[in-house]
């Protein structure tokens, strides 16, 4: 089965553009599937995304809103100003977890905007503010360029 | 004065680039013996002067010296002498320092070990090489000068980030970057050639040894900094799909696939157009990488700070350096005349089946890493893109890689055997599913897949096992016979085999801790015993204990198995008051290749402790097999005929090799 050189060539530019057209059925299809998107508390209300959607929600934990239950269960609103958004979460919160500070939940949405959270990040460092934190701060308003250095500095 | 002598070393280093960047090549053109052996000195100098402006920062760390704002920014007084030492380049300026520290250094190891290179080729390599030292001397000097000094020196330092008060700091970036930036020599041999527009097998032999080293450190590197994270962020996960994570990834993958062109090129004199493009690709992903985490458009744990002129620069040297390049190959490599033709089922075919797979792979892996970014610049939506995009589209891709990979080496060149190979590879199927029926068996029908994937990674370990019992004809012929052909035979064939039972390795232990880990998130209160796998944990209660720059929260485990105790585990909790923040210092306690793993979460009001606690079964194996890759790498790179400088193979070592085949 002696190939000529153009047989050969066809061969591998065949192989190729079937490696990379199955690569992109898997890109597309993962996309479809598994990105969550982000939100501020505000898009949230106004999207009125349907229950079961996975989203991150980002923004301050609301003064005074944290309730601590049994089992490492936590309650606590996620605010940007102008709308807040209850979480639940059962685990343990990052280290610099705490009222009045910048926080993204990840979770699924239920009835209510309530979010169950599988995941929440927060700050690492007294300097940093997670970029998506700032970004919704900055669309409702309640940004205070002040805040600017510090806010996007080292994590 | 010191800061003033390393910024002044750091101008003369970049004084010499400009000579270099310009006189070697204008060597090369006019034939000028003199100009083009300049780049020689000039490169080892400028290795001299950069080395002396990072010294002359590191005395600043280590003497303290807050009147320079990097350091007052970075350090503390406090700190242990390695922290202080480590600081250096645990902040923006000093690791572009030290990125440049290594770009000279590869640049002075050409100059000193490229005896042999064609005068013209070695010149135009180190002209190349300064031409992308100069952009980053330019982009400390402008944007990133770590010796600038405050008015007013302040009496204490800042500290460090206590997440990088680690050892992990004092190895992971400086092996980052021997890997990232030793991909530059490649891109620097590979821009050579097209201007030279001559390239032959010799320029393959040369370009090997580079690559090899710099793709061994960059395993490493990796594997470094996944045990980092692994133990530092306390979730006991090693791999994030984090942005900057995938930023270190593509370059490896690109550079595994460079390193595979490059056997076929040298062997067979083919793929060049394509190994040529790879060698400008990897070092681009190497940048690329730099760019993402230097320029602040990711916010990340490496991202040390913020400034948009940074951001700007970094992606005019890419877009100067990448796009120059890809110019140059569309004009140039048309030129570039055809080699050895092979069959589609060869050894050469087999490698062109490792680069597909490998830089489609990577392809997935950079739209994963940048089409949040894109997304984000065009609609303004964000969306993260996480473990289960990747699992998707890059898993399949390395798993169909690694079926083929035990054949690769079992096929000769130009024409091979796939029946023949497969016949060969019987018992290496055979254990494959035989590991397989014994996992569903033990495991049950909830983990078919990653039973599957466990009897690949024992078909890959066999198969590269029988690798060299093929080539030295063990169980054919007398033990002896083959005893002394194992020894004759080329060190890059065991480096090949090694390597590759490495990264099944690797698979093994990736595919057993995502899998049958066990996770416990609990609170407990002294005396409590909470089980976890095999394992009874009994909480005994919590001291406190000052450390140097912190007080620590160390809490105590008594582990038993059946009752009898196996250790003691302390996680702890380090808070850092110059930063009012604290670190999580995990507990790990190894049993077999599988790991304890403990880490400390908030003490709750009830006065109870909340405690994250898992066991990872062959966790270790993760990091084993990128050690046992990197030893593979070693190997192959001993090898006396990719020795920079060593003459071809003598015939005295070729009987082994043909007998093998």
């Amino acid at each position: 089965m002696a190939m000529t050189r153009r047989q050969r060539r066809l061969v591998l530019i065949g192989g190729s553009v079937g490696v990379l057209a199955i690569a992109v059925g898997l890109v597309l299809n993962a996309l479809s599937g598994s990105i969550v998107f982000f939100n501020s508390p505000s898009d949230v209300m106004e999207k009125h995304l349907a229950p079961g959607t996975r989203i991150r929600v980002g923004g301050l934990v609301k003064p005074g809103s944290v309730e601590r239950g049994a089992d490492l269960k936590i309650k606590f609103e996620v605010t940007d100003g102008k709308h807040d958004i209850p979480v639940k979460f059962q685990g343990i919160v990052p280290d610099l977890f705490r009222e009045g500070q910048g926080v993204v939940a990840e979770g699924k949405l239920e009835s209510g905007n309530l979010i169950a959270a599988d995941t929440v990040l927060a700050k690492h460092d007294e300097r940093y503010m997670p970029k998506e934190v700032v970004d919704a701060l900055k669309k409702s308003g309640r940004w205070q360029e002040g805040e600017a250095a510090a806010g996007g500095s080292a994590k | 004065m010191i800061p003033e002598l390393g910024h002044y070393a750091l101008v003369l280093a970049l004084a010499l680039g400009l000579v270099q960047s310009i006189a070697p090549v204008i060597g090369a053109v006019t034939r000028d013996g003199t100009l083009m052996r300049l780049g020689n000195s000039t490169a080892v100098m400028q290795f001299v002067f950069v080395a002396a402006s990072f010294l002359a920062l590191t005395i600043c760390y280590v003497t303290s010296d807050f009147s320079v704002a990097t350091v007052y920014e970075n350090s503390h007084s406090m700190m242990p002498l390695v922290y202080k030492i480590s600081s250096v380049w645990g902040n923006h300026e000093g690791s572009m320092l030290l990125w440049v520290l290594i770009l000279s250094l590869f640049g002075a190891m050409v100059a000193i070990f490229g005896a042999n290179l064609p005068s013209s080729l070695k010149a135009n390599v180190l002209a190349v090489q300064s031409w992308i030292a100069c952009a980053f001397y330019i982009f400390i000097l402008l944007t990133s000068n770590p010796f600038l000094r405050l008015a007013q020196a302040p009496f204490e330092g800042r500290d460090l980030n206590p997440i990088l008060q680690d050892p992990g700091l004092a190895i992971h970036p400086p092996l980052l970057y021997l890997g990232y930036v030793g991909f530059s020599i490649a891109f620097s041999f590979a821009i050579a050639a097209l201007i030279d527009g001559r390239i032959d097998a010799a320029w393959a032999r040369w370009v090997r040894p580079w690559t090899l080293m710099a793709w061994m450190f960059l395993t490493l590197g990796i594997a470094m900094g996944s045990y980092w994270a692994y133990y530092t962020l306390g979730w006991g996960g090693f791999w994030f799909w984090d942005p900057v994570e995938n930023a270190s990834l593509m370059p490896w993958l690109a550079g595994t696939a460079l390193l595979h062109s490059a056997v076929v090129m040298e062997k067979r004199n083919a793929l060049k157009v394509w190994t040529i493009l790879l060698a400008i690709l990897t070092f681009s992903l190497s940048l690329i990488g730099t760019f993402l985490v230097r320029s602040g458009v990711l916010t990340s744990v490496h991202a040390f700070a913020t400034d948009p002129t940074r951001g700007v620069f970094i992606l005019c040297i890419l877009i100067l350096f990448i796009g120059g390049g890809l110019t140059l190959f569309a004009w140039r490599a048309p030129m570039l005349k055809q080699g050895g033709l092979f069959a589609p089922i060869s050894r050469e075919g087999a490698l062109v089946f490792n680069n597909l797979f490998l830089t489609t792979a990577c392809l997935t892996v950079f739209v994963g890493t940048l089409y949040p970014l894109a997304l984000e610049a065009l609609t303004g939506d964000k969306i993260s893109v996480g473990a289960p995009f990747f699992n998707l589209t890059f898993g399949p891709l390395m798993l169909a890689l690694m079926f083929a990979m035990p054949f690769g080496p079992l096929l000769a060149w130009k024409r091979g055997d796939v029946y023949g190979a497969a016949q060969r590879l019987m018992a290496a199927i055979g254990v494959g599913l035989v590991v397989v029926a014994l996992t569903f068996l033990i495991e049950g029908e909830r983990s078919v897949v990653a039973a599957c994937v466990v009897g690949l990674a024992f078909y890959v370990m066999v198969g590269a096992a029988i690798d060299l019992v093929e080539r030295t004809g063990l169980m054919r012929v007398p033990f002896r016979i083959a005893l002394a052909r194992a020894a004759g035979l080329p060190r890059s064939a065991w480096g090949t085999a090694i390597a590759h039972f490495g990264i099944a390795v690797t698979l093994l232990g990736v595919i057993s801790a995502g899998t049958w880990g066990t996770e416990r998130i609990v609170a407990v209160k002294p005396g409590q015993t909470i089980a976890l796998s095999h394992y009874e944990l009994t909480f005994d209660g919590v001291k406190q204990q000052p450390g140097p720059n912190y007080s620590a929260v160390v809490a105590t485990f008594t582990v038993r198995r059946a009752g009898a105790v196996v250790g003691v585990m302390q996680p702890s909790k380090r808070t850092f008051a110059t930063r009012s923040m604290s670190t999580n210092e995990a507990a790990l306690m190894a049993r077999g290749f599988g790991q304890l793993y403990l880490s400390l979460g908030d003490s709750e009001a009830d006065g109870s402790l909340a405690v994250r606690l898992y066991y990872k079964p062959l966790v270790l194996l993760i990091w084993i097999g990128a050690v046992i890759m990197m030893l593979g790498g070693a190997l192959s790179l001993s090898d006396r005929r990719l020795r920079i400088g060593a003459p071809k193979p003598a015939r005295g070592a070729r009987p082994a090799m043909q007998a093998a085949e």
